[in-house]
This record gives C-alpha cells, sequence and structure tokens, in this order.
C-alpha cells in the first residue's frame, strides 16, 4: 500500500474486530459436546468410543487431503472438521460398523462440506447431511439401536406404537439410541456451556422446542386417540425422546445453516418444530430431527431474504 | 474431418448431451439404476432420434414454419410408438423396467432440440448422421451413469453380482452395498461426479495444448458418405 507509512489507517469496515475467531467458537462448542460423548462412551461402552474416534479422525483427515490436494490452505486446526465428525459420531447408533461412520463422515465434509466451497459455504449442516445420506443407503443397521446385548425400540419409536416410556430414564440417558441423543442431562450441560460463552443465543433452539411442544400437544391426538391434548407427560416424553435436544441445541444453531435475521431465526425455529413434529406423528419413521433441520437448512436463503430488516428511515406509510 | 464424421464426433464428445449440452435430464437421472437400463433407454433413443431427423430433414422445406412444433412432435410421436412396441414385444423386461419413460421420449429435449436446431436446417444424411452422433452420446452418457450406479448402489456389473455382498445373518462379510447410489440422489450425485471428471480431463488436455483426441479421417466403412462433405453440401447451422 502507497500509504502504509501512514498514521492513519485507511480501510473499509469493520473497523472494530472481535478477538472471536471460528476456531475460537468451534473450540467452544467441541467442549460443549463432550459431556454428550462422555455419556454415550459410558451408556454404549467401547464401540461408541471407536465410531466417535472413526468419524471425526476421517472428517478431519479428509478435509486434511481434499485442501491438500485442491492446494487450497489446510484449515483442519478451526476445529470445523472436529466438531462435524463428533456431531456425526453423536448421531450414530453405536451397533453400526465403524467404517460406516468414517464413509458418513467423507460424505459429509467432501460432499456437502467442502465442493460447496469449504467452511460457511456448505447448504447444510455437514453432520445431517451425511447422517441422512448413511440413514438412506444403510437404513437397517442405522436404525437397529442394541442397548444392554439387546435390540430395543428407541422411546419414540415406542410412544408411536402407542407405549407409555419411562420419562426419567429418557432425562438421564439410560435408554436405547444413538450414542450421543440418548442423556438430556448431557446435552443440556453443553447446551448451557453454549449459552454462557455466548456462542448461541435462546432465539432459535426456544421457538423449535416450544413450537415443537405445542404441535405435538395439538396433534399427539390425532396421531394416537388415547392421548388428551397437551398431556404434559407426552411431550415431555417427546421433548426427551430421539435426537431433538442434540439438534436443537448443537445442530439447528450451527452458524452457517442458520438465519442471521432475528426475525428470521423466529421463522426458522418454528418451522423446524413444525416440521418435526410432522415426520415425528405422521411420517413413516419415529424420528425426524435430521431431515426437519436440513430441510429447514435449505430454506433458510429464502427466510432471509423475506425477513431482511428494514433500515431506519426506509419503509412506512406510501 | 468429414461431415459425418464431425457430427459423430460433435455428439460423442463434443456437445454430448448429457455431460456437456445437459439434455434430456428426465430420463438421465430417472432410468439410470442401473447400466443395462442406460443402455436400453440411450439405445431407444437413438433410434428415434435417426429416424426422426431423417424424416424431419426430408420434410424441412415442406413443414411451414409457424406449425413446425407440431409437425415434429407428430413426426416424433410415431416413430416412439413403434420403437415401444418393439421393445414391448422383443424386450418385455426392459420395457418393464424403463416403464413410463418410453413414451417420454417424445418429449425428451435432445431429440426436439436436434429437430429444431439441426434437421429443419440441414441435409438429410447429415441428420441422419448427427441422429446417430448425439444418440450414441446420449447412450454413452446413460450408460456411464448406470455403470456407476449399479456398482456403487448394488454391486453389480450388467445385472452381474460383480462384488459378494455381504450378509449380515449368515455371518458372511463382503460388499455392503450403498442403497442411496441406485435411488434417487445418486443419481444427481453420480451425474455431477462424472461431468466434473469429464470437464476435468477436457481441460487438462486442453491445458498441455493437445486437443482432445479426434476419430481422424473415414474407415472403409465410411466410403458411402463421400458426397456429404461440405462442397456438396453447406453445414451450417450447428451452434443453435
Amino acid at each position: 500500500m502507497v500509504l502504509s507509512e501512514n498514521k492513519f489507517m485507511m480501510s473499509s469496515s469493520p473497523h472494530i474486530r472481535s478477538k472471536t475467531t471460528s476456531a475460537n467458537i468451534m473450540q467452544i462448542v467441541t467442549a460443549a459436546l463432550l459431556p454428550a460423548a462422555a455419556f454415550g462412551v459410558y451408556n454404549f461402552g467401547l464401540p461408541a468410543l471407536i465410531m466417535l474416534i472413526s468419524t471425526t479422525a476421517s472428517a478431519v483427515l479428509t478435509e486434511l487431503i481434499y485442501q491438500k490436494l485442491m492446494h487450497k490452505k489446510v484449515t483442519i486446526n478451526d476445529f470445523s472438521a472436529v466438531v462435524t465428525g463428533l456431531l456425526l459420531g453423536l448421531n450414530m447408533p453405536s451397533s453400526a460398523p465403524w467404517w460406516m461412520g468414517a464413509l458418513g463422515s467423507v460424505f459429509g465434509i467432501l460432499v456437502v462440506k467442502q465442493l460447496f466451497g469449504g467452511l460457511g459455504q456448505n447448504i447444510m449442516n455437514p453432520a445431517l447431511g451425511a447422517r441422512c445420506f448413511l440413514l438412506i443407503s444403510f437404513t437397517g443397521q442405522m436404525t437397529t439401536f442394541i442397548y444392554d446385548g439387546v435390540s430395543g425400540p428407541t422411546p419414540l419409536a415406542v410412544l408411536k406404537s402407542g407405549g407409555t416410556v419411562d420419562t426419567m430414564s429418557m432425562l438421564i440417558g439410560k435408554i436405547p439410541g444413538t450414542i450421543g441423543e440418548t442423556s438430556v442431562f448431557a446435552i443440556m450441560l453443553g447446551a448451557v456451556i453454549l449459552i454462557l460463552t455466548g456462542v448461541i443465543d435462546l432465539r432459535i433452539p426456544g421457538t423449535y422446542l416450544a413450537t415443537f411442544a405445542v404441535f405435538v400437544g395439538i396433534f399427539g391426538h390425532f396421531q394416537n386417540p388415547d392421548i388428551g391434548f397437551f398431556d404434559p407427560q407426552y411431550i415431555t416424553a417427546h421433548l426427551c425422546g430421539g435426537g431433538i435436544m442434540l439438534g436443537a441445541w448443537f445442530m439447528a444453531t450451527d452458524y452457517v445453516t442458520s438465519p442471521i435475521t432475528k426475525r428470521g431465526q423466529i421463522v426458522y425455529g418454528m418451522l423446524l418444530g413444525i416440521l418435526t413434529g410432522l415426520f415425528r406423528l405422521f411420517g413413516g419413521s419415529a424420528e425426524g430431527v435430521s431431515y426437519a433441520i436440513i430441510i429447514s437448512n435449505l430454506l433458510v436463503p429464502l427466510i432471509e431474504r423475506v425477513t431482511l430488516p428494514k433500515p431506519f428511515g426506509k419503509g412506512g406509510e406510501k | 474431418m468429414n461431415g459425418c464424421m464431425e457430427r459423430i464426433y460433435n455428439g460423442l464428445i463434443k456437445e454430448n448431451p448429457t455431460f456437456v449440452l445437459m439434455l434430456g435430464m428426465c430420463p438421465t437421472l430417472a432410468v439410470t439404476t442401473s447400466a443395462t437400463n442406460g443402455v436400453g433407454m440411450g439405445l431407444s433413443t437413438t433410434v428415434v432420434l435417426v429416424l426422426s431427423n431423417m424424416l424431419i430433414s426430408m420434410l424441412r422445406k415442406v413443414i411451414p414454419d409457424s406449425v413446425r412444433m407440431p409437425a415434429f412432435i407428430v413426426v416424433v410421436a410415431s416413430f416412439v410408438t413403434i420403437v415401444q412396441f418393439l421393445l414391448q414385444g422383443f424386450v418385455p423386461s426392459l420395457y418393464a423396467s424403463l416403464g413410463i419413460y418410453i413414451p417420454l421420449i417424445v418429449v425428451n429435449c435432445i431429440i426436439l432440440g436436434r429437430a429444431e436446431s439441426y434437421a429443419s436446417k440441414n441435409p438429410v444424411l447429415l441428420s441422419i448422421f448427427d441422429g446417430i452422433g448425439m444418440g450414441l452420446g446420449f447412450t454413452v452418457g446413460l450408460t456411464a451413469i448406470g455403470l456407476v450406479r449399479e456398482i456403487i448402489g448394488s454391486g453389480k456389473v450388467f445385472g452381474f453380482q460383480l462384488l459378494p455382498l455381504a450378509d449380515v445373518a449368515a455371518g458372511k462379510s463382503g460388499y455392503v452395498p450403498v442403497t442411496i447410489f441406485i435411488l434417487a440422489p445418486g443419481a444427481f450425485l453420480v451425474l455431477a461426479g462424472l461431468t466434473a471428471l469429464q470437464n476435468k480431463v477436457k481441460n487438462n488436455a486442453a491445458k498441455k495444448g493437445k486437443k482432445v483426441r479426434e476419430a481422424s479421417g473415414c474407415g472403409e466403412g465410411c466410403a458411402s458418405c463421400g458426397g456429404c462433405s461440405g462442397k456438396v453440401f453447406p453445414t451450417g447451422n450447428e451452434e443453435e
């Protein structure tokens, strides 16, 4: 620059920079995921640990190899691949073979993230894109949940077929399910870390969970006539079961694939709640969080366009 | 290069309907669940394309400009009906697996596109070769997509079990098919992947200063097309 010796820096905005970097945020998210991961390993044993290592390592490796091959700046130090890999691992059943998780990570990082331009450009959450890829490809293995050596239905499947579930064990997490989704306590611990450090705010998860609760409260009756309107136990069971807690706090709030406008975040949260409720109550399978989130991810550009705030002085009466 | 061979080269490589022109995406994505389906669809389309190109080129001075589209459709639809009955009669299994996509050849963009942009403006022999080139290009594209999808999605090649499948119940290890590849999303993934691959190959060849290898000259089988060099017929309107 010609003016580099000038005392006054002439540059375009932003003039005030925050110390926060992508790497900081991703490290906090990784730390916040650790309670759920630790509980998953405690709950499901060694296979869960192998799965988590497999998904995380292959996510990082894929990113490294792709960026080396394409002569791009290697960005594995920003931890975003670690978060993707870890999230995918937490979304896998412990009984699935490890290579399945690795394949999912390769798909998530390569196709969903890097081919669209890397961090910040992905059209949907890479971990969820990968999970849906695996869910469609290997439906059998991805929906078989083995707990304590027996293959059993998840609480959501029990609920859907009209049975009753023990809400307390769902809060603690001693139930079959994917590695990271079972324990509401462990997930909430991570969520509190995220909220206290300011990484996420309550807008998206709050509207998501609230809309979902209202939806299930009303339409649960139509899916199963034995359930009354706004049956508190039924709603609690739905909120604690399946991947909704993990999805609402960790995946719906992904910066890249959620709206930046405040009104947009509320619309997005409500859309998530309605879609999840629709899929769970009236869809073919008992769980629908993954599909609800990736479909809403795809609608984010439209939501942002509609909810663009008006600059001061614009608009008003014509 | 001889005009006829140029047409075939153009259809197969330079303006491959699947990977370059991106035409006829509906059958491309829908029927390529196996290589056999890809070949069947590609060849059926080729037959219709050659015949309709021929007839439309013959009639190009007769068909009034203002009603050319209905006229093209009538011609194409007649040939599609013939092909449909032939397939139903002689290869019923292929007919069953292609299903609704055979009658839909009528509205395939490649056929109408070639009729509109080439056959209606060029002489008969060149139009026939244009049909052959485009049809073969489409067949190659569909077969390639079908082959990749079939191998990854079910471990087979042309219906032959290439990779032995794993059987969890019997404790037999082997290939676990990635089912998504024979479902709709797999079609998009494979199409995109193969298109990227052929662009890469073409770009690399261009970078090295080499042109993509062209079919050179005319073999003995082409003796009959001596008449279609540029001298006798004008070869224009290729890029419309």
